[in-house]
């Protein structure tokens, strides 16, 4: 057990201990025991450095515990233990007494474990599984007030969105396994060259970009995150915005290295975070709940380190060229920003939804004056959003800027580079706009028309927003206090050193800081002259958005497997016959066909005349049966072709089996005799043309097939028969003469032990049947008239 | 003969494969009581027929017909017996309660949405 071990298994252990403790002791909020746990991860973490350590869990399948610190799970680490810390400390004041509390950090703890073990783990199949139980603990955060309907929707839609990425990540890593032979991410990462040969890298990058994707809610799979929204708001702040949708952008990170040496990946990558950077920046405007500002907010801040880390592979693909690693400090640089400032907006919005009942933006309006202390930390959390000085915001969006500009001298050129560069221009045009006016809308103007009498929130749980900001605030003045983690976490994504960086406010006039301007006054004009421009959102039709689709292809698959269901399932045992025969007739041909028919040599006897004769009695009784129009007719015309049976067995020297034979015909057509008159009349439901026709195809395919493979097997004998054995001992070793009986009885007793035991169960069944009913049973027949 | 034999099987199992695939119950009864016949007469084909004498044992004769076929198809005579007779009461008894024999009306009703 090591300390990285325990970091990770800690939270595990809160998870279990919570609930017991908050059952006994009912006083104490458990949330104050549950703060202990990401405090003394954070300090287990921090004290263990940079190392590897493995704990064998099923060595066999190559399932091990082996974590390994490095520069990006370390920022990964720090974020999810002091968020995770002052998420928990504003859940104690967030959440009633009256919730279930014991629950509710159970589930966070459980994910706050599952996370730390994602971005530690360096075995994939440990990837894996911390990955899913990331997904299944949202799912269960999310529909905290399962009372509600749309929270279930909401988890149901994420749960099935992320589950989906986390199979395809498995798929992804499977691959990578079985082209590498290892199942450690660092191994194959060394192995990259000789992984870009196989030809199943494709398979793998398709996987894995997939798994990233839905996860962190790229374009088309973002819909999950909004819907999301109805979880409690300190969850959307943790999960939905600070940790777990950045684990896509770890995973892309992770394995830059290893598939960045290929040109799909980096346009992959670029383009579907800039598409997914305009296109949720476009709706988070027209959001009128706050959350769902927040929520695309938080989709297209996503897309940015996305594209950031698309860019970044340059450096990778075109080997060492320094001026691509600026984008992978930036991005590093815009995960810790984003966390600090996105997570205070939510605990903002949370507070305002706690006092004031309400998360409609229609209603809200002038806070300002009610509530200084939260306007304070919103201005700072959403001007750092936006991309203005002094924030830590500006800096990153500075750097994610000149990295735009910057990768003309790559992979992108001519239109790409253009489209590349208009969709980041207007995304973050897009993002000023919905930055401030968020601000304007929720602080200024006339009183809110609200019910509730509304003042400042309690400073406890303005504490936590308060501590985050102050971050915002103190990186963006001092940046430079990061670039030690920056440059490690740089280093641990590319795999080699980079130059170390320094961050600067002023750097003089280049693209970056002219687009920055042009975006400000732009978004000025744009922001006031918003009712002239929004019926630009009318334009989209309902019916086009990926919710609809979603929709759709839920209930399609809905409605096809019960579709289906109806067709197969409970279509009826004529409809199963039909599929049986059928498959053993197609099976019968297909083998057939795969070698040339060969019925090898036959050794007949002679023909007799009154064989004939039996024969021809047989096939017109047979005959009689299938067109007998009486059931009295058909049952003796069965009884026909039994008693010739019987005088075939006495041809063919088996007396023992005419006897049985004769005997059991007659019981059997005695039998049908006696419920003759309770049988029902033989009727022909079948008498349309198609059915009997049907039926007959079905049921010639099956006497042919059966037909050919008997008289195949008949021309081969591959190995000489045990009779002869049962023919030389029969007399001295079971004193018997008559071979079949002894057979019966002797030398295959159990046979004969079992049929009868058959025949007794027939019997008691039989009895049942006839005798044991129901008493409350209603006779049909009776209420039918 | 044994192609003969072979054939008339076949032919045995198609008429019982066309009575089993019909909606009545009686005829489905009487299609498995044909399919036992084809079957016992395709077992005792296929060890070859009449190539000696009965399985009786004598010290003069050197060669009998393969008395296994023969054991096996005892046995199968007796099980398909006990199974005919209790689909015959089963027959009986779910006409009774349904009222019908039609196969068709048997089938499930499909849940609700």
């Amino acid at each position: 057990m090591s300390l990285l071990h325990l970091a990770v298994s800690l939270p595990f252990l809160g998870a279990l201990l919570i609930p017991l403790i908050h059952y006994y002791n009912k006083r104490i909020h458990p949330g104050y025991f549950a703060l202990l746990v990401p405090v003394a991860a954070a300090v287990l973490l921090l004290m263990s450095g940079q190392v590897s350590q493995s704990v064998k869990w099923m060595p066999r399948i190559g399932l091990n515990l082996d974590f390994r610190m490095d520069g990006i799970s370390l920022l990964f680490c720090l974020l999810i233990t002091v968020i995770g810390a002052l998420v928990v400390f504003y859940s104690i004041h967030y959440l009633s007494s009256r919730e279930q509390l014991g629950h509710f950090y159970t589930y966070l703890l459980l994910f706050m474990g599952a996370m730390l073990g994602v971005v530690l783990s360096d075995n994939v199949l440990s990837l894996y599984l911390f990955w899913e139980l990331t997904s299944i603990s949202s799912f269960l955060l999310i529909a905290f007030w399962h009372h509600k309907e749309k929270s279930l929707q909401g988890a149901l839609k994420s749960m099935l969105i992320t589950v989906f990425g986390g199979l395809m990540l498995l798929g992804g890593l499977l691959t990578l396994v079985s082209i590498a032979h290892t199942f450690s991410i660092r191994e194959m990462v060394m192995q990259a060259d000789v992984l870009q040969q196989s030809p199943l890298f494709t398979t793998a990058m398709v996987f894995i970009l997939l798994a990233a994707f839905t996860k962190s809610a790229q374009f088309p799979f973002h819909i999950w995150l909004p819907d999301a929204m109805e979880a409690p708001t300190p969850v959307s702040a943790y999960l939905h915005s600070a940790t777990m949708v950045k684990a896509g952008v770890y995973l892309i990170a992770r394995f830059t290295p290893l598939f960045a040496l290929s040109a799909q990946w980096i346009y992959i990558v670029t383009f579907i975070g800039a598409i997914t950077l305009f296109w949720a920046s476009f709706n988070a405007v027209k959001q009128q709940d706050l959350k769902g500002v927040l929520a695309y907010s938080t989709i297209s801040q996503l897309g940015l380190m996305m594209t950031l880390l698309g860019v970044g592979g340059l450096g990778v693909y075109y080997n060492n060229q320094p001026v691509f690693y600026a984008a992978i400090a930036a991005c590093v640089f815009h995960i810790f920003n984003h966390a600090s400032f996105k997570g205070a907006l939510f605990m903002v919005v949370g507070i305002i939804d706690h006092e004031t009942g309400t998360r409609d933006l229609k209603k809200l309006s002038g806070l300002l004056q009610l509530m200084p202390v939260t306007f304070t930390a919103a201005i700072i959390g959403a001007l750092s959003m936006a991309g203005v000085p002094p924030f830590n915001g500006f800096l990153s969006k500075e750097m994610f800027l000149t990295s735009m500009f910057d990768s003309k001298s790559g992979l992108f050129h001519g239109p790409s580079l253009v489209l590349l560069l208009s969709l980041v221009i207007i995304g973050s045009l897009l993002t000023f706009i919905y930055s401030v006016k968020l601000l304007k809308d929720l602080f200024f103007g006339g009183p809110p028309s609200v019910d509730k009498h509304v003042h400042e929130a309690p400073l406890l749980l303005l504490l936590s927003p308060l501590l985050m900001v102050t971050v915002v605030v103190f990186t963006g003045l001092f940046p430079n206090i990061l670039t030690p983690m920056i440059d490690s976490a740089g280093q641990a994504i590319l795999n080699k050193h980079v130059a170390p960086l320094h961050i600067s406010h002023w750097h003089g006039v280049n693209p970056a800081l002219v687009t920055t301007l042009l975006i400000f006054a732009a978004g000025t004009v744009l922001i006031f002259t918003y009712q002239q421009w929004a019926p630009i959102y009318s334009v989209q039709r309902p019916n086009w958005t990926f919710n609809y689709v979603y929709e759709k292809l839920l209930a399609a698959a809905e409605s096809i497997s019960y579709r289906l269901n109806n067709k197969v399932i409970t279509a009826g045992i004529r409809s199963h016959l039909l599929l049986v025969f059928s498959a053993l007739i197609v099976m019968t041909v297909v083998l057939l066909l795969q070698a040339p028919l060969n019925f090898g040599s036959w050794h007949l006897s002679e023909v007799r005349s009154f064989e004939l004769i039996l024969v021809v009695l047989i096939l017109i009784a047979t005959f009689m049966v299938i067109v007998a129009k009486s059931r009295l007719f058909s049952i003796i015309m069965l009884s026909a072709i039994g008693y010739a049976v019987g005088l075939f067995f006495v041809f063919f020297n088996a007396p023992d089996l005419a006897l049985t034979q004769l005997t059991i015909e007659t019981i059997s057509t005695a039998l049908f005799l006696m419920c003759f008159y309770h049988l029902p009349k033989l009727s022909r439901y079948e008498e349309t043309m198609p059915f009997k026709l049907t039926n007959a195809v079905i049921a010639v395919g099956v006497g042919a097939v059966v037909t050919v493979i008997a008289l195949m097997a008949y021309g081969h004998r591959f190995s000489p028969s045990i009779t002869e054995y049962y023919i030389k001992h029969v007399y001295d070793l079971a004193h018997g003469k008559n071979m079949v009986n002894v057979i019966l009885v002797d030398f295959r007793g159990f046979d004969t032990l079992f049929e009868s035991t058959v025949l007794g169960i027939a019997g008691i069944g039989i009895y049942t049947l006839i005798k044991l009913r129901d008493s409350k049973e209603v006779n049909h027949e009776q209420t039918k008239k | 003969m044994e192609v003969i034999m072979i054939i008339l099987s076949g032919i045995l199992i198609a008429a019982s494969v066309y009575l089993i695939l019909s909606r009545s119950l009686l005829r489905i009864i009487i299609g498995t009581s044909i399919l036992t016949h084809a079957v016992n007469l395709l077992l005792l084909t296929m060890g070859g027929l009449k190539e000696g004498a009965i399985p009786i044992y004598d010290k003069h004769i050197a060669r009998y017909v393969d008395p296994i076929p023969q054991a096996l198809i005892l046995t199968a005579i007796v099980i398909s017996f006990a199974v005919t007779a209790f689909f015959l009461v089963l027959a009986f008894r779910s006409y009774k309660e349904l009222g019908t024999d039609n196969m068709s009306m048997m089938k499930g009703v499909p849940d609700d949405k």
